[in-house]
């Protein structure tokens, strides 16, 4: 068991878990925070990524022992008192969504680009997304919806 | 048509807001409580093999091991048209990563541990990777009992032999047409197996309480199928229909892939000999790659006659298709395929068979496309190879060709209407066809590519449709249907639909993904069809609700009933201007008489939908007589595609493609499906390729070594077009289109590379490496 402290969605975490366990699996187990997904496990479907210190990670690769003191955010986080993002609102607005299944983690590899970087070129938006597959759109309505939500 | 509100509007999926905000909670994100149990399998790692002796003790005895299943607990036989599956493998194993035995454990980690304590004993038996080699006489047989299982009444699996079913249909001479074609090709195609790759792969959940009520969650296309499988398959077990619930949450994408059964058995069968735990099974990646089923193989072999002017004069068309170790699905491929080998042509003599083989590679059965993208594949290339022969421009011998309302279908029906030639200008208009375009690279060269699209619902002649519609106090309204959201949309169609009826807006209106024992029956969410079918059914309950509400109107407020109309949430009265009676006002409670009383109460439409002109009888020797299909969706496809000379590298530069859709309900979502598929066929063309060992083990059940697209693999440009000639039994003129996609991204590519370099390729996947290969052959 490990003892770990960090932040998930701008609250304290203090818990005592297992040391073999993933972020994905305290996200998804322990915090009941399951908006991240699972796609894969080995780091190349994107579907689990969560923002952490300001990067966008596969969840699934990240161990409970590198969280400790970290600030990490989930598509959770993006609606604020029941207010849509306007990356969120470009999602539904553009067809980006199908399954869905893909869509948080899209989301968070999507608001770390433009939290750095609020003007992406197109390039910079594919190369963004570029770790997170999707099945259904094809990505074109994805692409145009992260352009739609860049400052113009 | 008449003024419409929402239909044909490009409304806001219902399901994003949950979707975007990441509440959505799909199978594995529901909470089971601290009682929940993981089951975890032991594979087969033989292809083909006699199971000698099982030996579980060391796993039953590891601490934290709760049970340890094989096939002698469930010997029951599965299959959605031909029951050919075991629960679990029984006597032999028939490919390698089949289910073998079972641990189950509260811990996962536990039963992942134990499930390597089990040892078993296998004594090996030839094994056939290879469908052509499965058509051999003297091939072993790998279903040595198939004589003897149950099937739809049109299969035709032969006893004693690997052919699962053999589709074959006669119509004219085509000897005769041969001999009198002044130009004859026949040639070969090859198209290997792809698998679906939905982002969320396969869970299931069963718990059978202790009262003997099992349910089932999982990520389904079939809910309703699924139940009446597990039904018939726990049979023996005491299980009848009514014992037997599924709740299908949202799912991640399907495909086809979550389609009839696959792994879900497995926890509605462990649940019944774990009463009152809920148990877990959750595939794996590789799993998903390699035990749940994968798009079939095909040869095809392919020969066609035209007369001087282009005329096709007659196909014969010989597919054989490898479904792997079971055919309970991928028959009905091989089927549907049969039906419809000729394309999008009038043929006047056409021989097709269509011949489905077990191989002892992982189950085939259905994929987006149903077959059909992989016999147009050769059928596309073919066409332009007899173009160029004859000199005509491919679009212009398209057309000539192309098979318009009234014309007669391989099996004898006629043609519904369609605007296949509209599709065709669009295109050819879009892609600016006789445009010869140069790239600025003196490496690279561009060609443009056409391929035509068309397919059917392949589906039983009595597959149908239910729908409820209730209202609540303020007018808003909850459709109950049993049909699957997995993307495309349809639960936003279906509100679209009703609302356009009951004049009742999108955002009161409620829609979700069903639970057996609440919605009424759905066959499954396959071959394009719950858009026309379920549409049918939520229209009907729509007008069923109306009429209820014009009637309690009428006799209530004494109002001609056919004089009433419903209008942005009201009932109102043509001969009455000011009439305005909302609906919120009575829709629950009634309405109040003269007299004080109520009339009226809640209401409540129902609407069914069965395609009662349908048969799937005929002759089996010739296909005639029937009416299998209930219609076929049409359009085209053009594309510009550069190619790097000296790496054989591609990229698509626009890519354009049309569709008859009837109606679009919803343009958005429809232009959502056309873009969405077309990079899911270029995938299979461009990126895709399964790999085996020669000992029939899949090599890359990964997404580092089985390459599906990322952002940036995608075309520069896709546009999609909507044509709509109304489909005249559709919702609003409506057929279904979310498969037909995919259909021409393949055959598009092929004519686009022999367009830019002269260049024929005749089995996918076309990589860049084969490109490349190809090119330094021409050199040589």
């Amino acid at each position: 068991m490990i003892k770990i402290n960090f932040t998930v969605n701008n609250e304290s975490v203090n818990l005592q878990v297992d040391d073999s366990l993933r972020l994905l699996d305290i996200l998804r187990d322990e915090l009941d925070l399951t908006g991240t997904k699972e796609g894969c496990a080995i780091g190349e479907c994107g579907a689990c990524t969560v923002i952490l210190d300001g990067e966008a990670v596969n969840s699934c690769l990240i161990l409970v022992c590198q969280l400790e003191g970290t600030s990490v955010e989930t598509v959770e986080n993006l609606e604020k008192d029941a207010v849509l993002s306007r990356l969120q609102n470009a999602f539904l607005e553009n067809g980006a969504i199908q399954c869905g299944f893909c869509t948080p983690g899209m989301l968070m590899s999507a608001k770390a680009l433009l939290d750095k970087n609020p003007s992406p070129s197109e390039a910079e938006i594919k190369t963004a997304l570029e770790g997170n597959l999707c099945r259904c759109t094809g990505y074109i309505p994805i692409i145009n919806a992260v352009k739609s939500a860049s400052q113009k | 048509m008449e003024n419409l509100k929402y239909v044909g509007k490009p409304v806001v999926r219902i399901d994003g807001r949950e979707k975007v905000s990441g509440a959505t909670r799909y199978t594995d994100d529901l909470d089971f409580g601290p009682n929940l149990l993981y089951a975890v399998i032991f594979e087969s790692t033989e292809a083909h093999a006699k199971i000698l002796k099982i030996n579980t003790s060391l796993a039953e005895a590891y601490p934290g091991v709760i049970k340890v299943f094989t096939g002698k607990d469930f010997p029951y036989k599965f299959g959605l048209y031909m029951k050919d599956r075991y629960v679990f493998a029984i006597d032999k194993v028939t490919f390698v990563g089949e289910q073998v035995a079972a641990v189950v454990s509260r811990d996962k980690k536990i039963a992942e541990i134990a499930v390597k304590l089990i040892k078993i004993d296998y004594e090996p038996l030839p094994a056939i990777f290879d469908q052509m080699k499965s058509f051999q006489d003297d091939a072993i047989l790998i279903h040595p009992d198939l004589g003897d299982y149950t099937h739809v009444p049109w299969f035709f699996p032969k006893a004693n032999t690997n052919i699962a079913h053999w589709r074959k249909v006669r119509r004219g001479d085509t000897e005769k047409a041969f001999q009198e074609a002044d130009y004859v090709l026949e040639d070969s195609y090859f198209v290997p197996r792809y698998a679906h790759c939905p982002i969320e792969t396969h869970v299931a959940v069963g718990l059978c309480d202790l009262s003997g009520r099992l349910t089932v969650w999982a990520s389904s296309q079939s809910p309703h199928t699924q139940r009446n499988l597990f039904a018939e398959a726990l049979a023996p077990l005491g299980f009848t229909h009514k014992d037997v619930r599924v709740i299908a949450p949202p799912i991640g994408g399907g495909f086809g892939g979550k389609a009839g059964v696959s792994m879900e058995i497995l926890a509605a069968a462990f649940a019944t000999k774990l009463r009152g735990e809920p148990v877990k099974i959750v595939w794996s990646r590789e799993q998903e790659f390699y035990n749940t089923s994968q798009r079939l193989g095909v040869k095809a072999f392919l020969k066609i006659g035209v007369k001087k002017d282009g005329t096709f004069v007659g196909i014969d068309h010989k597919l054989y298709w490898d479904t792997g170790a079971s055919a309970e699905y991928g028959a009905n491929v091989v089927n549907a395929v049969g039906l419809s080998a000729i394309g999008p042509y009038r043929f006047p003599n056409i021989s097709i068979d269509s011949v489905c083989l077990y191989t002892n590679l992982p189950p085939c059965g259905a994929y987006r496309g149903f077959g059909y993208s992989e016999f147009m594949f050769g059928l596309e290339s073919h066409i332009n190879r007899i173009a160029a022969h004859l000199n005509i421009d491919p679009i212009e011998i398209r057309k000539k060709n192309a098979i318009l309302e009234g014309d007669t279908l391989a099996y004898g029906a006629k043609m519904n209407p369609n605007g296949l030639l509209k599709a065709i200008d669009a295109v050819q208009k879009e892609i600016e066809w006789d445009k010869k375009e140069i790239s600025n690279d003196p490496n690279k060269v561009i060609g443009k590519g056409i391929s035509l699209i068309w397919k059917a619902p392949a589906m039983p002649p009595n597959a149908s449709s239910a729908a409820f519609i209730k209202f609540s106090e303020d007018g808003s309204l909850n459709i109950l249907v049993s049909g699957m959201d997995m993307g495309q949309g349809y639960l936003t169609v279906m509100a679209q639909i009703a609302g356009e009826i009951l004049a009742v807006p999108i955002n009161k209106i409620r829609t979700e993904n069903p639970d057996t024992d609440r919605n009424p029956y759905e066959w499954q969410t396959v071959a394009s069809h719950v858009t026309w079918s379920c549409g049918n059914a939520v229209r009907k309950a729509a007008l069923d609700a109306r009429e209820q509400i014009f009637s309690v109107v009428s006799r209530t407020l004494y109002l001609p009933k056919d004089m009433l109309f419903l209008e942005n949430e009201s009932v109102k009265c043509k001969t009455q201007p000011s009439f305005d009676l909302p609906l919120r006002d009575f829709v629950i409670n009634g309405i109040q008489a003269e007299d004080s009383t109520f009339k009226g109460g809640p209401i409540l439409g129902k609407g069914i939908f069965m395609p009662e002109f349908t048969s799937a009888n005929s002759d089996p020797e010739t296909s005639q007589g029937g009416h299998p299909n209930v219609h076929y969706t049409v359009g085209a496809a053009t594309i510009t595609l550069e190619i790097d000379k000296d790496t054989g590298k591609m990229h698509v530069l626009k890519a354009a493609e049309a569709l008859d859709v009837g109606k679009a309900i919803n343009p958005s979502l429809v232009k959502g499906q056309i873009t969405g598929g077309l990079l899911q066929g270029l995938a299979t063309v461009l990126y895709e390729d399964m790999r085996y060992d020669e000992k029939g083990k899949l090599l890359n059940p990964n997404f580092t070594d089985y390459k599906i697209p990322t952002a940036k693999d995608i075309p520069d440009e896709i546009v999609p077009i909507i044509i709509e000639i109304p489909q005249p039994d559709g919702p609003f003129g409506a057929r279904g289109m979310g498969e037909h996609t995919m259909i021409p991204a393949a055959p598009m590519i092929a004519n686009a590379i022999d367009d830019a370099l002269g260049v024929r390729i005749k089995s996918m996947p076309i990589t860049a490496e084969k490109v490349a290969m190809a090119l330094l052959k021409r050199k040589k």
